[in-house]
């Protein structure tokens, strides 16, 4: 009987194992395996080199192309925190029916009906030279001349980020926010707590667990990108993805290869870190 | 007996747009009493007991405590303190940091605010966890943590809502005695909101009875036992009957009832051993069921089954006339 158990639970733990063995596992290893082969300009040889990660560590491209990436993801993540927090707790707290939560949520998954690279577009003549967003200020008088750093610039390629994935941060804190007792805002406010200590003492602490996974969500998202930036920054900004982007484009895999493995394991540190600060197993 | 300590309420009424909640209700707590608010729920028992809280605005009248009208005071400015049904402890809290929380909200330092904490875990015997994170406790130990919460504003009144519910009965009977003993050593006014009418006669100094937003009937515990005014009360105070004598209806204790040679014909229906009393329901000929509580000894000299005609007699002057 016990014996039994034992190979069903194997038996059903087995499909999901096969297929991240196959699809995850395996293609990481790959990965790992051909950052250490070398190549040249119209040859790849296997082998085993440290000649990849040498060049890596070597060139000052890396670090600052790493940290222009830490520097989206610092940005994002701060200005999807603010966004996602707030219209979690205006839908949490703020709408007393149920229905009308629900509509508004679904509300804001509208804009996922269309594809990320749609919606990155529809930036571009907004935001351009001759966009609604500066021939508005002209006319306003707020500004004389068109700005530059409208499009094609940092500013563009973090509105992009915000706007693509708020949504990731606004689902994790606001699910975490409707499981909190309301009769806890209620005993806060019988113990003398103000509507910010109510906030700060008794809210934020109790939704830390949605924050952390939307950041983790965010994070991630951010740093694996590549194509938002190439497109919002008209190819003028680059970030680790695009660095791998452009050597697979040149055929360059065990430097595209070397690459990637070194900003998952970036990504890796980084959600290890912190998860230290926050458990969130409870909300899985 | 009234003192300007004592909470009063004043025409308080409470509207849901069409529908009122509780209706023009007036009623002194006197100072330092233990007082249950006891009625079937959607009675209006608890909205009043939130309006007294702050916790729901009110519509119409005031609150009045120490002469002063609170009624649109925020709640920690009241001088009341509620204790949760729920307990509505801080998850993320340790217990001393519970008790502690309004304190500092006040902005009163970590050590003073340790110490008042520490002196409130002990009234409840609770010291020994205050490291404890709240779902590490029993549910007899949350609601004293809750109690202790609630207490360390050192409030006048304190509002219990349905404090015993989520306990089991055996648990619900020890805490019961704890409320009276704390009520008795703090000397503050108590209001406890409960649906169970035996929960109301342990504990309560007065009981005030609701139904249908307003107060059917207020008194000390044994006069509302002894003399319910209408038929409502003597239905959800249990152990009556209700029954038409003469063209008007009255109240009898089921324990007052006895089988005698004259009286009352009715058929006996059911009989049921509950140890110490026999409950023997019987039907009248005017087609009204009536419950006597036999004591077991007197049964048993002369037992009945159901389908044997029996007399029903009672002391003159045990059945009391109540108010259409």
């Amino acid at each position: 009987m016990l014996k039994n158990r034992h190979i069903q639970g194997w038996l059903q733990a087995s499909p999901l194992t096969l297929i991240l063995i196959g699809f995850l596992i395996l293609p990481i290893i790959t990965i790992v395996v051909v950052s250490f082969w070398q190549a040249t300009e119209f040859s790849i040889i296997p082998g085993f080199s440290f000649e990849n990660y040498e060049f890596l560590f070597g060139s000052p491209v890396t670090y600052k192309v790493f940290f222009a990436t830490f520097k989206y993801a610092a940005i994002t993540w701060a200005m999807t925190l603010a966004i996602g927090f707030t219209v979690a707790y205006y839908l949490a707290f703020h709408i007393q029916n149920q229905t009308t939560q629900i509509a508004l949520f679904l509300l804001c998954t509208i804009p996922f009906w269309t594809s990320n690279i749609i919606r990155m577009i529809s930036w571009i003549p907004f935001l351009g030279r001759n966009g609604i967003a500066n021939s508005m200020l002209q006319s306003w008088g707020i500004t004389d001349q068109p700005l530059e750093w409208l499009l094609y610039s940092d500013f563009s390629v973090i509105l992009a980020f915000v706007h693509l994935y708020t949504l990731f941060m606004v689902v994790p804190i606001f699910n975490t926010m409707t499981r909190i007792d309301h009769s806890l805002i209620e005993a806060a406010r019988d113990n003398g707590a103000s509507g910010f200590q109510t906030l700060t003492h008794v809210i934020l602490p109790l939704t830390k667990p949605g924050i952390m996974i939307g950041t983790i969500f965010v994070l991630t998202l951010v740093m694996g990108d590549f194509i938002t930036v190439r497109f919002m920054s008209g190819s003028q900004k680059a970030n680790v993805g695009r660095l791998i982007s452009n050597d697979i484009a040149l055929l360059q895999y065990p430097s595209a290869a070397a690459t990637a493995v070194i900003l998952l394991i970036t990504v890796l540190i980084v959600i290890g870190i912190l998860l230290r600060f926050v458990d969130i197993r409870k909300e899985l | 007996m009234r003192s300007g300590q004592d909470l009063e309420l004043v025409h308080l009424t409470k509207r849901y747009g069409d529908t009122v909640a509780v209706r023009d209700v007036n009623y002194v707590f006197h100072n330092g009493t233990y007082v249950c608010l006891l009625g079937p729920s959607g009675c209006g028992k608890s909205t009043t007991l939130r309006m007294i809280a702050g916790h729901e605005s009110v519509s119409d009248g005031s609150i009045v405590l120490d002469g002063l009208d609170i009624a649109h005071l925020p709640p920690a400015k009241r001088g009341t303190a509620m204790m949760f049904q729920s307990y509505a402890l801080f998850p993320h809290l340790s217990v001393r940091d519970n008790v502690a929380f309004s304190l500092r909200m006040r902005g009163v330092d970590k050590p003073s605010r340790h110490k008042a904490a520490d002196e409130m875990l002990e009234l409840v015997h609770m010291t020994s966890f205050a490291q404890r994170l709240p779902a590490q406790l029993s549910g007899g130990q949350q609601q004293r943590v809750a109690l202790a919460r609630a207490l360390v504003t050192k409030p006048r009144v304190l509002l219990l809502d349905e404090p015993l519910s989520a306990l089991d009965p055996f648990l619900r009977i020890k805490v019961r005695a704890e409320l009276k003993r704390l009520q008795r050593e703090l000397g503050i006014t108590f209001i406890h909101v409960t649906h169970g009418q035996d929960e109301a006669l342990a504990l309560a100094d007065e009981i005030v009875v609701m139904n249908n937003a307003v107060i059917e009937q207020a008194g000390a515990a044994r006069d509302v036992w002894n003399a319910p005014k209408t038929e409502f009360v003597a239905r959800f105070m249990g152990g009556h009957n209700v029954i038409s004598l003469d063209g008007a209806k009255v109240a009898l204790r089921a324990d007052e009832v006895v089988l005698g040679d004259h009286g009352l014909s009715a058929t006996v229906t059911s009989v049921e051993y509950q140890g110490a009393h026999v409950a023997m329901t019987s039907m009248t000929e005017a087609g009204e069921e009536v419950l006597a509580l036999v004591p077991e000894s007197t049964f048993y000299a002369n037992p009945k089954n159901p389908g044997d005609a029996v007399s029903l007699a009672w002391d003159e002057g045990r059945a009391h006339r109540l108010q259409a």
